[in-house]
């Protein structure tokens, strides 16, 4: 048990928990949402600027555990300077990834593999995901011209 | 019963201070087998009985015995097993109606959960009796299940929704409560007992001047029926909702009692078998109280169940399970105080608090702490614990919670503290 509690809480995550990428302010975002875990009360907000399609700048400011801490900063890492369709690439096989489910990917997720050790955790799966879907929603919504008040991960 | 207590230990020889009020070593491996459970490797260290407590052997085997040899449908069959079943269920009843301090059993309601006796409550003495621009008066720490049917109720008829402040240890503060129970008051529904902070608030304060106004009151006994001793005739309370299957009993079964005048001109909220005594084609009259509430086959196995777990609570004595709780309560209190890390939520004196404790590390999440926790065998609560304006008053979003009974020891609390301490040293290299 110990060591799958130290497989999921791998030196990288820990080390995003403790200084998380992408923590800063936006003033003026192309797109934003927050997005609420109604489980344990994590939240985390999420502001971009695009430059047409790619996305210029990221902020991701997450209140929570590790996990969901450590999944927002690589978030905001791997996605920097990647187009919204890349985005949503990106975000289909890190959530086959964290639940543990196969995907077929020529993908280099980076940092993110180290999210894998949380499938053995069902409940912390949303922890994981919470960023993710956060920014899922947003550009959803985006896409049929509308925007989100919130997201939450129920 | 089999729960001898030890009066004291001290010949042990063992440095630690020894219980001197709970079940002794023997009685809990005996009584309560899912406590010999090893977990991740480790001896099973429950503190989440104010989740749902764990179940002792009597109430296990009960369970058992109903359905291996009395199975049947309550109140409709002429055969034994069918009388058998009736008479346990029944019986279960008037177990209850003494265990809350002698009502009658006409008073006492089967529900699912504590839950659905308050939605009971709500909905079909609400419903009849609060008109726009009465006032419904609850706490700023009620459980989910205590907030949510009062807000809809309110909303459905125009009531306004007034709430009791708390203090920043946790306690209600009723300087002002004549005011906010004012003569628009129709009823104060509060918990007797914080789930999250512990408070055991002054019921019978509140209850004496809700009834000054002429308003009801109803408690939500979810957890202090289970951990106090609790009179329902000496507190004058109108309702009174709780679970079984947190004091000992199975899910499933929950308590109502309302006072009879209030439940005969009460709507059942549930129509349907079992709660009738005539039907017609074009009518039908109700069954009397306490059936009129229950429509439907009703929880027979859990019901069944919940009596030796009754049985178990009075033999072990309600005023020594508060005792043996205000003990274990003070030593965590003592031990987790010389952490520095970790802040207490809640009054800080055992007399006003129940063996609830909401604690946060100032560096670690509650979620991760949890799951360290229970790698190392020890079962808390993390999260929100169905209070999230609570949380927002406290200024957190979560808390982690260890909670007592009567099958805890100071040991489970010194594993707990020692475990707090490991967990500083496996994030943050403290
Ligand atoms: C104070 C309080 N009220 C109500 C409830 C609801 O109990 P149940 O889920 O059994 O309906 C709980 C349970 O967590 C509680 O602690």
């Amino acid at each position: 048990m110990t060591e799958q509690l130290d497989d999921m809480y791998r030196d990288i995550i820990m080390e995003h928990y403790r200084y998380p990428r992408g923590h800063k302010e936006i003033s003026e975002p192309d797109l934003a949402n927050q997005g609420h875990n109604p489980v344990c009360g994590d939240v985390t907000e999420i502001k971009l600027t695009l430059d047409g399609d790619r996305i210029e700048d990221i902020s991701v400011n997450c209140v929570g555990c590790a996990i969901s801490v450590a999944s927002g900063s690589m978030l905001a890492d791997m996605i920097e300077g990647k187009t919204i369709s890349d985005v949503r690439k990106i975000a289909e096989v890190v959530r086959a990834l964290i639940k543990g489910e196969e995907i077929d990917t020529d993908l280099d997720l980076g940092d993110l593999e180290a999210l894998e050790g949380v499938r053995n955790f069902p409940v912390r799966i949303k922890c994981a995901l919470l960023s993710w879907t956060t920014l899922v929603d947003a550009i959803e919504a985006r896409e049929v011209g509308q925007t989100v008040e919130a997201s939450t991960t129920e | 019963m089999r729960t001898g207590f030890v009066s004291s230990d001290l010949a042990s020889g063992d440095a630690r201070v020894p219980d001197h009020t709970g079940l002794s070593k023997e009685a809990i491996n005996r009584d309560f087998p899912i406590l010999s459970r090893k977990i991740n490797g480790k001896r099973l260290v429950y503190l989440d009985s104010a989740a749902t407590t764990q179940k002792p052997q009597c109430v296990i085997d009960r369970i058992e015995s109903y359905y291996a040899s009395q199975n049947a449908n309550v109140h409709r069959g002429l055969h034994t097993l069918a009388e058998e079943a009736t008479s346990a269920f029944e019986a279960t009843r008037d177990k209850i109606a003494s265990f809350i301090g002698g009502v009658r059993r006409e008073e006492i309601i089967y529900t699912r959960n504590a839950t659905e006796a308050i939605n009971l409550v709500a909905q079909s003495w609400g419903r009849k009796h609060i008109r726009e621009n009465d006032r419904i008066v609850i706490t700023r720490m009620e459980h989910h299940a205590n907030l949510v049917p009062w807000l809809v109720l309110a909303e459905e008829t125009g009531a306004e929704l007034e709430y009791i402040p708390v203090d920043s240890q946790g306690r209600l503060i009723l300087d002002n409560i004549s005011n906010i129970i004012d003569s628009r008051t129709k009823i104060v529904a509060l918990t007797q007992m914080s789930n999250v902070l512990g408070t055991i608030n002054p019921v019978d304060e509140i209850i004496e001047v809700a009834h000054r106004r002429n308003a009801m009151v109803l408690i939500d006994g979810a957890q202090s029926v289970p951990h106090l001793p609790v009179d329902v005739k000496a507190l004058d309370v109108d309702f009174m909702a709780f679970s079984a299957h947190k004091m000992l009993g199975p899910t499933g079964i929950g308590i109502l009692y309302g006072r009879e005048s209030l439940l005969d001109r009460m709507e059942p909220l549930i129509y349907g078998g079992e709660m009738i005594s005539e039907v017609r084609y074009d009518s039908a009259d109700w069954a009397e109280l306490p059936w009129k509430f229950e429509a439907g086959t009703p929880n027979i196995a859990g019901a069944i169940g919940f009596a030796p777990a009754l049985d178990y609570l009075n033999s072990t004595g309600m005023d020594k399970i508060r005792e043996h709780e205000i003990e274990l309560t003070e030593h965590a209190l003592d031990r987790l105080a010389g952490l520095k890390f970790i802040r207490i939520y809640g009054p800080t004196s055992s007399e006003q608090r129940g063996g609830i404790i909401s604690f946060v590390d100032s560096e670690i999440h509650p979620h991760d702490l949890a799951q360290f926790l229970d790698a190392s065998g020890i079962a808390v609560r993390a999260g929100h614990h169905c209070a999230q304006p609570l949380m927002g008053l406290l200024g957190v979003n979560s808390t982690a919670r260890a909670s007592f009974y009567i099958y805890n020891t100071k040991d489970d609390i010194d594993e707990l503290v020692s475990a707090l301490r490991d967990a500083r040293r496996y994030f943050i290299n403290d």
